[in-house]
């Protein structure tokens, strides 16, 4: 038993929590996360210098880490400094690569940890909301290829994206796990079109129309019609990076939050000598531990070949970040009275993702009823 | 980063479950699983069996006896015994007094004291809590006045936990009434069968009786019985209450007791199907069984801080926090899955021996005394609001 990390991880969060510090205060990440793209294409190529894209991939596939631990220590950091550069994208595309792909397919993966390539998931649709099975989106056999027909909703960074991973029906039910199969589809593909927009934490996001998009053989990733399995295993990535960056933002906004208890006067005093306000603070200490914790469980799970385990500890932990994140946004706000209510203050753009993050990839009700239907040997 | 334990650590676990299946009564085992209320003898036989393995008195060092047992260790063995139903260790002179004894005792003192606590020959009881010192442990009005060879106490104790099988109690006294408040409090080593000692069940609101008042009136206590020096109580009293709360969580409680809450879950029916398939009742389990599973892990963070040279302080006051209000979650929803049987009051059924039919599930009958019993989890020990308290000064910094 060590809750140590390796010395190897805490010079990679070192590093990363300095190149973050230097390069993206919070006057910056307000200029790139209000800008026009959503993200800054510099930032994002040193960070792929520094080696934080690399570290989310295993040797085998080019990268250096790609272990859990690996994983959480980069998000961790990222969330520290509310980072909009498609880093999830990149995880969850990249990893579905590393797993499924072909040897073509995977030369991608360079473009994807030398920062050139933006990949982007597109799997929610309007009436999905999160469950991973629920796919209406068709793909049809053409000739050698296929073409596909449908709408996937709030693809993070659709605008800036070359490339997208999407999720298409081949066969089945509209809800039903087999017959699902995943494309590798380019932003000029004939037939592709976006709607972009703001998110409200940050950076942009966009509706993606596939109209009659035809793509190659080779863009089918996987399996025909076996895509749910690979899906599953790389959204659990990006389920623990969403978890990990969660507690990077938690642990700002707690201690943005406690400095303000301790400067802030009213009726003469600190307003941190006040004991309804110091039980709120232990009780969202304590809150912010266990879901700390309960990272710690989803990275040493996420390579559990028992597939209702693993899944059962991500669904664990995401319904904790999603509890807890939003119990921690909201209280800091309320701790710091109206000043937390403005723009101009960091502390509410922490609040803001912390919110937001759980609107992604399942929110706290979805992966509580998911928990429980893995346990009762259901579940998608 | 690794959540594993090592090979020693799991050849120790493996020693600790073969022990308690070969030693531990299943007679014994069952009442504490189902909720059955145990005898002293129970308690004492129990703690004879750890004895003689020389696992009873686990926080000692080796040289009064103790194991000699590292951090991980302990909770492990706390752990297992837990998984097992094995009965509690009476804390009060195994884990309250002893460690005192050894810290801040007499040579004479430990000569004495700790082999009879070993060997039962003495049953201890607190004399902490006061009708007016609570929460506000400080303000104890119990008095010790210095007469030639002995101290003579009056006054009032209050919340004494087994003090009827008691034959012996540490309190806390007040030796300076001038003294700031913390500053004139002396630890007093009393035999309750002196005269002038009157011992008064209170009978919770379970029906139990598990909680007592003492009374002194001009009780001489022999001035050998002070424990370090006069006036310097307070110092030995925190020590007491902060000594040792790896286990404060009850981890290992909480696993059983959501354990039998599924399989009663599994069994109990709700509108023609089980219980455990009702919606609104899987996601409060749910709820728990997943918070439990992150405290385990906040639970082996502070084991492993601790084992590294650290020392739990206010971390405790988390893991207490939260590890009773998990405790009495569970309890909760065993008394919700009771239904309308969790109404019955058998008080006869929580005793061993009782052979009618059980009026609804078996387990209906100590549903809902044990909920209710274990409301006492958030308010002793220093309650939760106390608790928070603490954390706001030591770890915030407020």
């Amino acid at each position: 038993m060590n809750f140590e990390h390796t010395e190897d991880r805490r010079m990679l969060a070192d590093t990363l929590d300095r190149f973050i510090s230097e390069q993206y205060d919070f006057v910056q990440r307000d200029r790139i996360a209000t800008s026009d793209t959503g993200f800054s294409r510099e930032i994002w190529e040193q960070f792929a210098e520094l080696g934080a894209i690399g570290a989310l991939f295993a040797e085998d596939d080019g990268g250096f880490g790609g272990a859990g631990f690996d994983i959480s220590v980069v998000f961790q950091s990222l969330g520290r400094g509310l980072v909009v550069e498609p880093f999830l994208g990149a995880l969850i595309v990249g990893r579905a690569l590393a797993a499924a792909g072909s040897d073509e397919q995977k030369e991608l993966l360079a473009g994807i940890m030398d920062g050139s390539t933006i990949a982007a998931l597109a799997h929610d649709e309007p009436a999905g909301h999160h469950e991973l099975t629920r796919v209406a989106t068709r793909a049809e056999r053409r000739g050698d290829g296929w073409v596909i027909q449908g709408a996937k909703a709030v693809v993070p960074h659709g605008e800036q994206a070359g490339v997208f991973l999407v999720s298409a029906r081949t066969s089945g039910e509209v809800d039903a796990a087999e017959g699902i199969s995943l494309f590798l589809v380019r932003r000029d593909a004939p037939g592709v079109s976006l709607r972009g927009y703001r998110n409200i934490d940050g950076g942009r996001a966009a509706e993606l129309t596939l109209d009659g998009v035809s793509v190659a053989a080779d863009a089918l990733l996987g399996g025909e019609g076996a895509g749910h399995a690979v899906l599953e295993r790389a959204v659990g990535y990006g389920l623990l990076a969403l978890c990990a960056e969660a507690i990077g933002a938690m642990d700002v906004a707690k201690d943005q939050t406690l400095e303000y208890l301790r400067t802030r006067k009213q009726f003469g005093v600190p307003i941190g000598s006040f004991q309804a306000l110091q039980h709120r603070m232990a009780d969202l200490l304590l809150e912010i531990e266990q879901a700390r914790s309960a990272v710690i469980n989803a990275a040493a799970a996420i390579d559990d070949e028992d597939r209702v385990a693993r899944e059962k500890v991500l669904s664990a932990a995401k319904y904790t970040i999603g509890r807890i994140g939003t119990r921690v946004a909201e209280e800091c706000i309320q701790l710091h009275g109206g000043i937390g209510m403005t723009w101009e203050l960091p502390l509410a753009h922490f609040a803001k993702r912390l919110v937001m993050i759980d609107h992604q990839l399942g929110d706290e009700d979805h992966h509580l009823a998911r928990y429980i239907a893995l346990g009762q040997g259901a579940g998608g | 980063m690794d959540l594993n334990f090592t090979p020693e650590e799991e050849a120790f676990r493996s020693e600790v479950r073969q022990f308690l299946q070969e030693k531990l009564p299943t007679r014994m085992s069952e009442k504490v699983k189902s909720g059955l209320r145990l005898t002293r003898e129970d308690m004492a036989e129990w703690h004879a069996i750890l004895n003689e393995r020389g696992w009873l008195a686990n926080h000692w060092p080796q040289q009064y006896g103790g194991p000699g047992w590292g951090a991980v260790q302990k909770f492990i063995f706390e752990h297992e015994c837990a998984l097992a139903g094995a009965p509690r260790i009476v804390p009060f002179g195994v884990n309250m007094l002893g460690p005192v004894l050894i810290k801040y005792g007499s040579e004479e003192q430990k000569q004495y004291w700790l082999p009879r606590i070993l060997n039962g020959d003495d049953w201890w009881c607190q004399g902490y809590s006061e009708p007016g010192a609570g929460s506000d442990l400080a303000a104890v009005k119990t008095t010790a006045v210095r007469d030639g060879d002995h101290y003579v106490v009056n006054g009032q104790k209050t919340w004494t936990t087994l003090g009827h099988y008691a034959n012996m109690i540490f309190c806390l006294v007040r030796t300076d009434r001038e003294a700031r408040k913390q500053a004139g409090i002396s630890f007093l080593l009393v035999d309750m069968n002196t005269p002038g000692v009157e011992v008064k069940p209170i009978i919770t609101l379970d029906g139990e009786h598990e909680v007592n008042e003492v009374f002194f009136t001009d009780v001489r206590v022999p001035v050998q019985n002070l424990v370090g020096e006069e006036n310097k109580g307070w110092t030995y009293a925190k020590y007491l209450l902060t000594y040792e709360r790896t286990n404060i969580a009850g981890v290992g409680f909480s696993v059983a007791g959501l354990e039998r809450l599924k399989r009663i879950a599994r069994k109990v029916q709700r509108n023609g199907r089980p219980l455990s398939e009702d919606p609104s009742f899987a996601a409060r389990m749910a709820r728990v069984e997943i918070d439990l599973e992150n405290m385990k892990t906040t639970n082996l963070r502070v084991i492993a801080a601790v084992a590294g040279g650290g020392v739990p302080g206010a971390e405790s006051s988390m893991l207490k926090i939260r590890g009773t209000e998990i405790r009495q979650e569970i309890f909760s929803l065993t008394r919700r899955a009771m239904g309308p049987y969790a109404q019955p009051f058998i008080e006869e059924a929580l005793y061993e021996g009782y052979e009618q039919e059980p009026v609804g599930p078996e387990e209906a009958a100590s549903a809902a005394s044990m909920y209710f019993n274990n409301r006492k989890l958030s308010i002793f020990g220093g309650s939760n609001e106390i608790q928070k308290n603490i954390i706001s000064k030591m770890i915030l910094g407020l």
